[in-house]
């Protein structure tokens, strides 16, 4: 009976559900991006590069391959969105010194995500790429093969006073551009590197992307630093600090917005109840002659406020997330992940604007004069 | 004991007596019918019988209670037990069908019987509208799913505000075949009518004038049917 008399009402009913399942939806959906926010700019924000460095802490303490992978099992892949060791020999290119760096091309291209490579990266044993100044002062283009010698104090003439120093073919598969000092240095595999020069695990520097906001970011540094003294882990200043204050701006601006539109919407359902309530007048006038007491009177119009909240609340999270999903698609390219707490959370918001917004209607409505409203206009 | 009784009641409304020293009674079963022009204070005496309003001067007992000094909850007790109402303007829910809407007064008085509702519709001739929306039936059907309503908690004392007043003549005489078989059935019934025909079908007329009762008379020759009327 009841199912059937909502029915029945459905336009009536419907606009106040309108107005409620808007407010719903809109909440949730900022709530959403609010909450979502920090992790989609993350993302966002590893494009432009390393955030975290790894510095021989100096002293004895061993900084290796080994103690830095060690530190980066620490942050976990979740949190790691790319790591890249850096060693730097000179090696002998054409007679000249060249400075090279042996690294792990995967975890460069993820580090340094904004390296023009003209060509491709290495992939193989033998290849390098070649930074555009160095491209540029030994004349290389990509396909060229060149030989690359390393030379050091430790190595002895042979039998016939000749020095023999290790040496390999390189293949230039790509030249990088970066606009940076980086530019003035060739790049091949770590493998090759101890494969030239010995010393397997020796590192220089390991450069982190590394996702979460900057007070994370310092809380891991320390624990980092604490279980391996060797290392010194620094934030990158510039990166993380720009990062922490867009993304401060922009959450306040969600919001805001958020509480604006909920300003609004409460205003609108506030105004929908009271239109619904006053529409009905001569109902309850009608009903307060056929026995009902004020208190049942408003009961029954709360409860139904109430039903009403809840029904608006929950249609609101679903669409809230679609909208939430719409926009963050739209904007970060990337989905948003469901927030499950936005569900009692915005039903319980709803059913209490609801509430708030029918009490005043509601009792003025209890206290209507049967007598005067059943006379009839 | 009669089963109403209204000692000097006087209904001001800022300088205006709606009510001026009325003195009635009408006992348990009895047939009255109230009339009077436009503003003599017919739906202000049947407003304080039926514990909608409030005398501001006077006694009215009913059923043995002083009911003018009840407070409102009571008031709204008694009217649901006691009294059934019928008004001018039908006064139906316009989104329940005619036996929820039947219902709703069971609901309020003790527990919805869907069963005991098509009884009373059943008993005013619509058994087969049970499920019609008021917008879907005439004006004469509605007013008789009123009486449906206003008897369905078998009250002591049925008020009827001008109850044929927006009826035709046919569904008039319809509602007022009714009245006699509650009356049979032994309702007590109070009928405001501006209608002399359906006035003289009662056993007793009362006139109030500018508040006052004017005249009060007893039909000799009852029989609770309303006679043909003269073909103009
Ligand atoms: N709430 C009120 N406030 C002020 N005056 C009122 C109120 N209700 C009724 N009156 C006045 O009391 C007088 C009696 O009104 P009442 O409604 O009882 O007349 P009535 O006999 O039912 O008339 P009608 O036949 O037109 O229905 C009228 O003069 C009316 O203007
Ligand atoms: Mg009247």
């Amino acid at each position: 009976m009841i199912a059937a008399s909502l029915m029945r009402r459905r336009s009536r009913i419907l606009v106040a559900l309108l107005a409620i399942v808007v407010g719903a939806t809109v909440l949730s959906g900022l709530v959403t991006i609010y909450v979502d926010v920090p992790r989609q700019m993350g993302a966002e924000f590893r494009n432009y590069g390393a955030n975290m460095i790894f510095l021989p802490a100096g002293g004895d303490q061993p900084y290796t391959t080994q103690t830095v992978s060690e530190a980066l099992a620490m942050i976990g892949e979740e949190r790691l969105v790319g790591a890249a060791p850096y060693r730097y020999e000179i090696m002998q290119i054409h007679e000249q010194p060249i400075e090279t760096a042996g690294t792990d091309m995967a975890g460069a291209m993820r580090t340094s995500p904004y390296w023009y490579v003209n060509g491709s990266w290495p992939d193989e044993s033998g290849e390098m790429l070649a930074g555009r100044e160095i491209a540029e002062l030994l004349a290389l283009s990509v396909g060229d093969t060149v030989t690359m010698v390393y030379k050091s104090e430790e190595d002895t003439a042979d039998a016939r006073g000749v020095v023999e120093s290790p040496e390999m073919e390189m293949t230039v598969t790509g030249i990088m551009e970066s606009g940076g000092s980086e530019e003035g240095y060739v790049y091949i595999s770590m493998e090759d590197m101890v494969a030239l020069c010995g010393q397997e695990g020796r590192l220089d520097v390991t450069e982190l992307s590394v996702s979460g906001e900057r007070d994370a970011l310092i809380r891991l540094s320390e624990e980092i630093a604490a279980a391996q003294p060797g290392i010194a882990p620094r934030l990158v200043k510039r990166v993380t600090e720009s990062e922490a204050t867009v993304l401060t701006k922009l959450q306040a601006l969600v919001l805001l917005v958020t509480s604006v539109v909920l300003i609004l919407t409460m205003i609108c359902v506030a105004t929908t109840m009271t239109a619904v309530v006053t529409e009905r007048r001569r109902e309850i006038g009608l009903r307060k002659a056929l026995g009902a007491s004020d208190k049942g009177v408003a009961a029954e119009f709360m409860g139904e406020g109430f039903i009403l909240g809840a029904a608006g609340g929950l249609i609101g999270v679903v669409l809230g997330f679609l909208f939430a999903q719409a926009v963050s698609m739209q904007v970060f390219s990337a989905s948003i992940t469901f927030q499950l707490w936005l569900v009692p959370l915005t039903v319980f918001a709803s059913v209490l604007v609801t509430g708030l917004a029918s009490f005043w209607p509601v009792k003025s409505a209890s206290k209507v004069d049967a007598a005067l409203v059943l006379k009839g206009e | 004991m009669s089963l109403l009784e209204l000692k000097n009641v006087s209904k001001i409304y800022g300088t205006l007596r709606a009510l001026d020293h009325v003195n009635m009674r009408v006992e348990a079963g009895e047939w009255v019918s109230i009339m009077g022009p436009s503003g003599s204070g017919k739906s202000t005496m049947m407003n304080i019988i039926g514990c909608l309003d409030k005398a501001s001067e006077g006694e009215v007992l009913l059923d043995g209670t002083l009911i003018c000094a009840e407070t409102a909850d009571r008031l709204t007790e008694i009217r649901r037990d006691k009294i059934g109402l019928i008004f001018q303007q039908f006064h139906l829910i316009q989104y329940l069908t005619a036996v929820e809407n039947v219902m709703v007064a069971q609901y309020y008085h003790s527990m919805p019987d869907e069963k005991e509702a098509l009884e009373a519709l059943a008993r005013v001739g619509l058994k087969d509208r049970a499920h019609h929306l008021p917008s879907q039936m005439s004006g004469g059907e509605q007013q008789r799913v009123c009486v449906a309503r206003a008897l369905i908690n078998y009250p002591k004392i049925l008020l009827a505000d001008e109850p044929t007043g927006n009826l035709d003549e046919a569904n008039e005489r319809i509602v007022v075949e009714l009245f006699k078989k509650l009356h049979e059935e032994g309702t007590t019934l109070i009928i405001v009518t501006h209608d002399p025909e359906v006035a003289e079908v009662a056993q007793r007329t009362v006139v109030l004038r500018d508040g006052r009762l004017v005249k009060e008379t007893v039909n000799e020759n009852f029989t609770g049917v309303m006679k043909h009327r003269k073909v103009e």
